[in-house]
């Protein structure tokens, strides 16, 4: 089963082989963080410290209320809705 | 979670209004909201034409759309900004979107119409990119709807746009600007258009949410210029306020409009408008700010060590200009 890959920018990123599912952040700075395994999309976004409030979360191109379960194998966008200026 | 109307999965939650909605009737949500807002506010009857100011972002565009669904006459403006690397996508998916709705868009080029892309601006000036870029596109929006004949110019604000402004506002108590912020501004005699914010009443997060659902491609990026800008540091805050306690940043505004706008407009300076002696637009000085900004960035040569990526990418093709063509 192919691992989940979180980005934060809508790009979608695949984690190959690996055993533990990624979620990689690209703002405001690249990292890369493993999670492991099932988890609720608000439970997700805690742990990335992320407010609820200022993202989507996406998979297959559909939206994730914070209840969602996101499971080993999903590829998921947290995509930030906030703009400045 | 459930659909607050058809109990089916939910796609979205608004906590504010303690509600859930699957796809279908969230998109009737959002639209019940912008038709809401357009009628108590008086915005525009449904007959006027209507000049929305597009960006490529998530916001202009689902207003567009949203204005194109409900049945209005929104004809699209865009302004090319002149931002290396930002400008040129915008514009892209601003004609895409426009092309693939059959709906008419108006395109200005700052650059090749007035001399001022906004990597110019910070190249030769001490400006604030976003100040800049603001005035000179509130210039832009009045002209044109003029030109074209549109009484009302349609902006995307949403709920966190109006949220952050008030809150900057409120920690500095410019009692001006409180006095002034509203869904919409009146037309005046001076010669500025009605400006309006159909979205008002919708969060940021809600109206990336219609984007997404209807398939709007939008531009995802911030503007490379907004880094740092103060006003994401409000929508930070208040959206942890928002995490804490739904309803918060609508209660904020909505009291504000309700309750608190009225005793700053009461109390507000009246001034009076004249015509720029250069180019006729509405002014409350005899040569108005965006004359003022072309004549700063004509007289001072570049600053070294700030925006020279932008100057060399400004000599390539790959500007909003030159793909404009």
């Amino acid at each position: 089963m192919e691992n989940a890959f979180v980005t934060i920018t809508g790009e979608l990123w695949w984690a190959g082989d690996g055993r533990v599912p990624k979620v990689i952040l690209r703002y405001p700075k690249y990292q890369e963080i493993e999670v492991a395994g099932r988890r609720r999309v608000a439970d997700l976004l805690r742990e990335l410290n992320l407010v609820p409030e200022a993202y989507l979360v996406i998979r297959d191109q559909r939206l994730l209320t914070r209840d969602a379960v996101v499971e080993e194998g999903d590829v998921v966008e947290v995509r930030p809705v906030i703009s400045g200026g | 979670m459930r659909c607050l109307k058809c109990r089916a999965d939910a796609c979205i939650e608004i906590r504010r209004h303690n509600a859930a909605y699957c796809e279908a009737h969230f998109v009737r949500f959002f639209l019940d909201q912008v038709e809401r807002a357009i009628r108590e506010e008086r915005m525009f009857d449904r007959d006027e034409p209507v000049l929305v100011a597009v960006s490529g972002g998530k916001d202009s565009l689902a207003l567009w759309d949203a204005l194109l669904d409900l049945g209005y006459r929104a004809t699209g403006l865009y302004i090319g900004l002149g931002i290396a690397g930002y400008s040129a996508p915008s514009q892209e998916k601003t004609e895409r979107f426009a092309k693939e709705r059959g709906a008419p868009l108006i395109v200005v080029d700052l650059a090749d119409e007035y001399g001022l892309g906004m990597d110019e601006v910070a190249r030769r000036t001490l400006r604030a990119p976003c100040s800049a870029c603001g005035l000179s596109k509130r210039y832009v929006f009045n002209r044109v709807a003029r030109e074209h004949g549109f009484r009302v110019v349609a902006t995307g604000h949403n709920l966190d746009d109006e949220a952050a402004t008030l809150f900057g506002n409120v920690l500095r108590w410019q009692t001006g600007y409180l006095a002034r912020q509203a869904p919409v501004l009146p037309e005046s005699e001076d010669g500025l258009v009605k400006k309006v914010k159909p979205l008002y009443r919708l969060a940021e997060r809600e109206t990336a949410a219609y984007a997404v659902l209807r398939g709007i491609d939008y531009i995802v990026d911030e503007c490379p210029n907004a880094q740092g800008a103060k006003s994401l540091l409000y929508k930070e805050a208040l959206n942890r306020l928002e995490e804490a306690s739904p309803g918060t940043k609508q209660s904020f505004l909505f009291g504000f409009l309700d309750r608190g706008r009225p005793i700053f407009e009461a109390a507000r300076e009246r001034v009076a408008f004249r015509q720029c002696v250069r180019c006729g637009q509405p002014t409350t000085t005899e040569v108005c700010a965006f004359c003022r900004l072309r004549d700063e960035v004509q007289q001072r040569p570049p600053r070294r060590g700030r925006g020279r990526r932008a100057g060399r990418r400004a000599v390539a093709p790959t500007s909003a200009a030159a793909s404009a063509e």
